[in-house]
């Protein structure tokens, strides 16, 4: 038995030792943090202020858009978050194969051309840029300018400004970052053999064709994958939110993504036991649409030859 | 001859379809870098020529717009911001590389009970939203004390809760031959000998990945900074820089405009200069970016 227990400790002891700062952190900061959130989620928690079990009533507040009891602004967070998600995804991963494609042709420049474009996604998430975008769509600012030289156009709307076009503004800055999505479809697209162009061409199948039938299958998997890391990370945008609308998410709440309107609950009036269950919503909002695009993936992801 | 001539009728065809592509991501190019160039090109210019000026070239050049910026906000210069951030920045790489290599070495390399069900929660975690852990970190953090101060941030990198790059890591440790490990076993050679002479040193490459993209992705990160950093003279460059936009933009867009070039150049020289780094790293384990 103890001999038993020794051979087990020698067989695990170093793996356990080298894993031992993931682990500590993964309970530490990732578990009982999550444990913990779970509960404050159903209190009045607030930092130094007294507070109890409240039941349900955080997540029926999100609910309700009575002004007392409720947060008529959840909803047009929610609404917001789904909107820019849905919109600047698709669009991302859609420019991203695009370029990649035109640019696997086998063209000389590849990789100056990949550099240049992998600038937007190296700069897009600082505060530098958010500021500019602020600058480049406002009403005396250069798109508006450049607006009007090209069709004459005046008196253009501040784009930044004005609740109909904020969040475009937000979308577009994301679109304009699709250079990593880029570089890893185009990662994929070198992998398929060339051979199986050569045998369309030779069965007469077009390029339209071509790219039915043998490219946009063949990457799937990697459609799928952008499609889950882009998905994910734009539930969770902020910094650009944050910035653009300082702080507020305005104008009138056009640009109030859910992230930013947690960090309002939670650290600037302090309703942190609400903010802990807007997060754990937010988990499982994304934790459907995860799964959701995981269990449809069967019926439009291929793994064939071409991995 | 005929052929001849639709042979070569079909490669000027060619030619041509190919000179479109070029001059096509050219403009496309052109158009994604505009803005960037423009902000650069403007912090230059004196501030009454900025608004509206959609031209990238300069009629005036003037550094007034530095000299004003770097004087900062509320009486620190941004100097300070940038050694602030450069600390951080490199403190939080030095405890990634260690942290994430280790576990990396354990699940790519060793066997050891347990292991695919750690491996599987690790990969879960990486998918997890950050806003889960934000509040109860922040309550733990309050009752360390370490609420403004840089703690926060370097601690968990320190422990390895940026599981993505423990991924990078253990998909490059896997690639490395194992033969090298059996020679080193029979020559007496520990798992802990193997992870410093052999696995370490072959892992550069990844290595290199993972320090770029934490150095970047804590130069850039905004949420947790303005979360735990509340005092003007802990400020790092993303904080000072919108403190700086909030208390003086609209009268001096130019000074924001110099100080958000400077904000960008660690980042442009990191990228100029290791290329190849980036393209591999996002190539092969799909960097979010």
């Amino acid at each position: 038995m103890l001999k038993g227990a020794k051979k087990f400790f020698r067989n695990n002891s170093a793996a356990y030792v080298f894993l031992l700062p993931w682990l500590l952190g993964f309970l530490i900061l990732t578990v009982y943090p999550m444990i913990q959130s779970l509960y404050l989620s159903f209190t009045s928690y607030s930092m130094g202020r007294e507070w109890g079990w409240i039941g349900l009533e955080n997540y029926l507040k999100m609910l309700s858009s009575d002004r007392i009891t409720g947060d008529p602004q959840y909803l047009k967070s929610l609404t917001v978050t789904f909107t820019y998600v849905f919109t600047s995804v698709p669009l991302k991963l859609a420019f991203a194969l695009l370029v990649a494609m035109l640019m696997n042709r086998g063209l000389k420049f590849v990789s100056l051309y990949r550099a240049v474009y992998y600038i937007p996604t190296l700069l897009g998430g600082s505060v530098a840029i958010a500021v500019l975008w602020r600058k480049l769509f406002a009403k005396d600012g250069i798109i508006n300018s450049l607006i009007s030289a090209l069709t004459g156009a005046e008196d253009l709307p501040g784009w930044i400004a004005n609740p109909k076009y904020a969040l475009g503004t937000l979308v577009i800055l994301s679109v304009w970052q699709f250079g990593s999505s880029m570089i890893i479809f185009l990662a994929g697209l070198k992998q398929i053999s060339p051979e199986y162009y050569e045998a369309a061409e030779i069965d007469g199948a077009g390029k339209t064709r071509q790219f039915f039938s043998i490219t946009l299958p063949l990457i799937t998997p990697i459609i799928l994958f952008n499609l889950i890391m882009q998905m994910i990370s734009a539930f969770q945008a902020f910094t650009q939110a944050y910035i653009i609308s300082q702080g507020k998410g305005g104008p009138v709440n056009s640009t109030l993504f859910y992230t930013l309107h947690l960090y309002n609950k939670g650290f600037y009036y302090h309703e942190m036991g609400y903010a802990s269950a807007m997060a754990w919503v937010m988990l499982i909002i994304i934790a459907v649409f995860t799964a959701i695009i995981f269990k449809t993936s069967g019926s439009w992801v291929s793994y064939g030859s071409g991995e | 001859m005929e052929v001849g001539n639709d042979d070569m009728l079909h490669s000027a065809k060619k030619i041509t379809g190919r000179l479109l592509i070029h001059l096509f991501i050219i403009l496309l190019g052109v158009v994604m870098l505009y803005p960037v160039v423009w902000m650069v090109l403007s912090s230059f210019k004196p501030n009454n020529q900025i608004f509206s000026d959609t031209s990238l070239i300069l009629k005036s050049f003037t550094l007034q717009n530095y000299a004003s910026g770097w004087k900062g906000y509320s009486g620190v210069q941004f100097g300070r911001f940038f050694l602030n951030s450069l600390f951080i920045c490199g403190l939080s790489v030095v405890a990634n590389l260690a942290a994430c290599s280790m576990a990396a070495y354990s699940f790519g390399r060793l066997k050891f009970f347990g292991k695919a069900f750690w491996f599987g929660i690790m990969m879960i975690s990486i998918m997890l939203p950050t806003h889960v852990t934000t509040i109860p970190r922040f309550v733990m953090y309050n009752s360390f004390g370490w609420i403004d101060s840089y703690l926060p941030i370097i601690i968990p990198k320190l422990l390895a809760t940026d599981t993505f790059f423990v991924f990078l890591l253990v998909q490059f440790v896997r690639s490395l031959p194992r033969d090298l490990d059996e020679a080193a076993t029979i020559d007496g050679c520990s798992a802990y000998g193997i992870f410093f002479r052999i696995v370490l040193p072959l892992a550069g490459p990844a290595l290199v990945t993972t320090a770029l993209f934490t150095f970047l992705w804590t130069w850039d990160d905004f949420f947790n900074q303005l979360l735990y950093i509340n005092t003007t003279v802990r400020f790092t460059v993303p904080l000072g820089l919108r403190a700086f936009v909030d208390a003086s933009g609209e009268s001096n867009w130019g000074a924001v405009l110099a100080m958000s070039t400077l904000s960008m150049i660690p980042c442009f020289t990191l990228f100029f200069s290791l290329q190849k780094y980036f393209v591999q790293g996002i190539a092969t384990t799909g960097i979010k970016g």
